[in-house]
């Protein structure tokens, strides 16, 4: 079986793959990395969502050894140096955007993406940012909250 | 001032900095050394004979450890059905035998025929194309109406016919209804779909199963709401396993919506596997497994009358219900369209007369069962609609008509003619406070600047009564239930005071972890991070009933105050001896012991420690320790109410519904966290306007499902909704449980699916547009004005 190597929340990574394996098997079986969920087959739910240098990816719709030598950060990669919840996780806590928490790494590594590229963003452009991420808990009203909060704080 | 803790204030979720992190602990996060995984090989017919099964060529593939088939489940019992409802007639239903894996026939498309467990996923998957069935398909029976047609293929060969059970309620009224709107001054008549849905949480189902043989042991960790009741019953009618031999864990749930009650056959085969092959065994479900294999919900086809005086009173509701059961009866689905429907046709008003008929109809798709509401939102919708209807041909305003009929606050505890008692209630004034926050005085003001843009603007009105905290156990029991539905409390002290609550409620989002412990912390005047929430194992539980139908803080909440009160009980006596009080003269507040008139005190922790190291104790009249369990039956179930407002734009170029606001006002009784009660109402909104709006499950004529993935079953995503607006604030706490609680998780999925049709017939009713079947998709809404024209 091949080998694929790439940094993942800073550290070096690597392992043995088969060429099928997806980007998302490799995270949660290869490197126990769970925080990244498997809503769906099809790439729509975005529950998987990581970054992939720098941008957002539905980490199921990549197989692994595309993400060689990229830098990959997944939502384990997102508190604080300190452990402590970084703005868009503490927004997220403060304004109840998440219920069951499945969905939650999703749209929290979508919600950082957005806000790199637009740091202030309407109610409109925050709905329609999420409309790779599905939810079934919240409706949404407090997530959109939580990335509105998170972006008044980070100005 | 808001208060910052205890009952009524908002605590950030304990439970979101492991959600946050990607450290919550989901099934699927569950790996235990040595593990096999099982691929299950579905049908991909709706009905069929299976002629033969060959796995001679998959069983040398690389990797397989063993094939199953039926044949290895001789002697093992069916999936059970939980509930069985008595016909019109005096007869059970029909219930057919529910097996793990297809035995002869297939039913629906996504039946198990064969499980394949390998060392890989990957391996189980290769191997499972290598099987080869043989069936010889068979007609499919899709349609309800059809499937009970004389000459009709019938599902189960064993069975008289399609028809589960036909059930009349109540059915000593049904001459007087018939009578009561012979004789009206109107009758509004409606007929309409309640659109069959798939429930979809975004975890799909797991289930590892693992044996220990050495004391003969069996672990199912699985994705329920409700392990106990799992245990109940894949242990007892399934696979013969006692209790104190089989553990299952539900450890973090990514949401249920009802879907996750349910005992399916993937647990049984985990659970059996596991010792067969002496490896635990491992089954996630793929989304694509999870649309035909979770239970589904709703579907039922209904007319509905409502009778009315001159005056606008009403008289009589009388409704015809054919019911999906799908191939096989699912867990609780024989309670969905009777128990759980037909005693909410009385909804919010003083009708005197309530007849219901409902026909439950097997087919060949999936099972259908409870989804977030089960039966009240289709008896509200329907209810709901008509009253609307009604409202329009007698030129009355909808509020209005509703206001005539309501139960007034001054008629509580109401006898509905269906059976339920309303404890409390007040729908007036649900209804003002929905006036003032939709601001409904200003619709006609927002319709013409819509209409300036071409579009046309509707206001939808209802409202809805539901029951929840199901239920008391004896009536439960008369009504067909095959369990009992209290629940299970133990409040464990320990020396240094800290607290751990063990319950029988499961969380699977709603923040039990933040809620309970707000109430012990309260009781006990002591800090919330000393409390601390146990659940979702049955190893530790003493008892579960789990969580659905609203139920968890009116009934288990209720448990834990009750078992709270039992260790505030003897908490007392033992401060008594330490302060060498009469234990009558002791009080109890904000964590400290005091002797009435004098200024002896003891603290919270000093008890708590006296208690574990009983130096200086009553121990020839009292145990050391302090730990209590309660059960908790309650006396009713519970009714929240509200009153639900949607305004629409339609473009009547191409039927599109835009949803522009959604004001939900729901009395809910006591609040414990209005945080987590306003998110829960979010989510049932969420979830209403999805089936209002978005969601069909869609079977083709052969039984294929054409809405078998996210790309074809449209989910409410975040551009499609608003913003909502909700409030609780009118409170009539229920009357029977200490808390005064009754629950707020299903209230949106209830409220707002009629408010959302409301407001569409009403945009188009100078259209002629009467009713529209949801979906309200594009080319429905569209189609309905150009026939309308």
């Amino acid at each position: 079986m091949p080998t694929v190597s790439m940094t993942v929340n800073g550290k070096t990574v690597s392992g043995e793959v088969e060429g099928r394996t997806l980007l998302s098997q490799f995270l949660r079986e290869g490197l126990s990395l769970t925080g990244t969920h498997i809503g769906c087959d099809t790439a729509q739910c975005g529950a998987c969502t990581v970054h992939v240098d720098g941008v957002a990816v539905k980490s199921c719709n990549m197989l692994a050894l595309e993400a060689d030598g990229a830098e990959v950060r997944t939502i384990e990669g997102m508190a604080n140096p300190d452990g402590s919840l970084g703005v868009i996780q503490a927004a997220f806590q403060e304004h109840h955007g998440l219920q069951c928490g499945f969905c939650t790494p999703g749209m929290v590594m979508a919600a950082a993406d957005l806000l790199a590229a637009n740091s202030a963003p309407s109610e409109a452009e925050i709905r329609a940012h999420l409309d790779g991420n599905i939810c079934r808990c919240t409706g949404y009203h407090n997530i959109v909250k939580s990335i509105q909060a998170a972006a008044a704080q980070l100005g | 001032m808001p208060k910052d803790h205890g009952i009524g204030a908002s605590p950030k979720r304990r439970e979101d900095v492991r959600f946050l992190t990607g450290n919550g602990q989901y099934t699927d996060d569950i790996n235990i050394h040595g593990q096999s995984h099982v691929h299950f090989l579905r049908s991909d017919v709706a009905h069929g004979t299976i002629r033969s099964i060959d796995t001679s060529a998959a069983e040398a593939m690389p990797g397989v450890i063993r094939i199953f088939t039926s044949a290895d489940f001789e002697g093992v019992g069916g999936v059970p059905c939980g509930w069985q409802v008595t016909d019109r007639f005096g007869e059970p239903m029909q219930e057919p035998k529910h097996p793990i894996l297809a035995e002869g026939k297939v039913r629906y498309v996504g039946e198990i025929i064969v499980a394949v467990v390998a060392e890989t996923l990957e391996q189980a998957r290769d191997a499972a194309e290598a099987v080869v069935v043989d069936i010889d398909e068979l007609p499919a029976v899709i349609d309800m109406k059809a499937a009970l047609e004389d000459g009709a293929t019938k599902v189960h060969d064993d069975l008289p016919g399609n028809l589960c059970f036909d059930w009349g309620f109540v059915e000593e009224n049904r001459d007087a209804v018939d009578a009561a709107i012979k004789g009206a001054a109107h009758v509004t008549t409606l007929e309409l779909r309640n659109n069959r849905l798939i429930a979809n949480p975004m975890e799909p189902r797991v289930a590892i199963g693992d044996y220990n043989a050495s004391n003969e042991e069996h672990t199912l960790y699985t994705t329920s709401q409700n392990p106990h009741v799992i245990r109940l019953l894949m242990g007892a009618f399934v696979l013969g396993i006692p209790e104190h031999k089989l553990r299952v864990v539900a450890p973090d749930v990514g949401g249920g919506f009802g879907t996750k009650i349910f005992h399916y056959a993937e647990e049984a085969f985990c659970t059996f596997a596991a010792k067969a092959v002496n490896r635990p065994v491992k089954w996630t479900s793929t989304r694509a497994e999870a649309f035909i294999s979770d239970a589904h919900g709703r579907d039922h086809v209904t007319r509905i009358e409502l009778a009315l005086d001159k005056d606008g009173k009403f008289l009589a509701v009388r409704t015809d219900t054919y019911a999906n059961m799908g191939a096989y009866l699912s867990t609780f689905a024989p309670s969905v369209p009777t128990w759980l429907h037909g005693t909410l046709m009385a909804g919010n008003y003083t009708t005197p007369l309530v007849y219901v008929n409902v026909k439950a109809v097997f087919t060949n798709t999936v099972p259908v069962d409870a989804y977030r509401g089960a039966g009240r939102p289709e008896a509200t919708f329907q209810l709901e609609r008509v009253i609307d209807k009604a409202a329009r041909e007698l030129g009355i305003d909808p509020i209005e008509l509703r206001r005539r009929n309501f139960i007034k606050p001054d008629q509580f505890p109401y006898a509905t003619p269906v059976a339920l008692e309303y404890d409390t209630g007040n729908y007036d004034a649900t209804m003002d406070k929905l006036v003032e926050i939709a601001d409904i005085r200003g619709f006609g003001k927002r319709k013409a600047e819509s209409a300036e843009r071409g579009k046309l603007r509707g206001l939808g009105i209802n409202c809805y009564i539901e029951a929840c905290g199901i239920a008391p156990s004896n009536l439960v029991g008369q009504l067909g239930a095959r369990a009992g539905l209290y629940e299970s409390a133990t409040v464990r002290v320990n020396a240094t005071g800290s607290i751990s609550v063990f319950t029988g409620s499961h969380s699977h989002g709603q923040g039990h972890e933040t809620t309970f412990p707000q109430v012990v912390a309260e009781m006990l005047g002591i800090d919330e991070s000393q409390v601390d929430i146990v659940h979702g194992d049955t190893s530790k539980i003493p008892m579960g009933m789990g969580t659905y139908g609203s139920r968890s803080i009116a009934v288990g909440g209720s448990a834990m105050v009750r078992a709270t009160e039992k260790i505030i009980a003897k908490a007392k006596k033992i401060a008594a001896h330490l302060m060498e009080a009469g234990e009558e003269d002791v009080e109890f507040a904000d964590g400290t012991f005091t002797v009435a008139g004098t200024d002896k005190s003891v603290a919270w922790g000093d008890v708590t420690l006296a208690a574990y190291v009983p130096h200086n104790y009553p121990l020839e009249d009292l145990e050391p320790g302090l730990e209590e369990t309660a059960f908790y039956d309650p006396a009713n179930f519970t009714y929240p109410a509200g009153a639900y407002a949607c305004e629409v734009e339609v473009d009547p170029e191409t039927g599109k519904v835009d949803v522009m606001s959604m004001t939900a006002v729901d009395d809910f009784g006591n609040v414990i966290n209005p945080m987590i009660v306003d998110g829960q109402v979010h989510g049932g909104l969420a979830q209403g306007i999805g089936q209002a709006l978005l969601e069909a499950c869609v079977y083709d004529d052969d039984g294929q499902l054409l809405s078998g993935s996210y790309m074809d079953y449209a989910m409410p995503r975040a551009d499609d909704l608003p913003s909502f607006t909700v409030d609780h604030s009118c409170q009539t706490p229920c009357t029977h449980n200490p808390l005064g609680v009754k629950g707020c998780g299903e209230a949106g999925a209830i409220g707002s699916p009629p408010s959302l049709v409301n407001a569409v017939v009403d945009a188009l009713s100078e259209a002629g547009v009467t009713h529209i079947d949801m979906p309200l998709s594009p080319s429905r809404v569209w189609s309905a004005i150009q026939a309308a024209r």
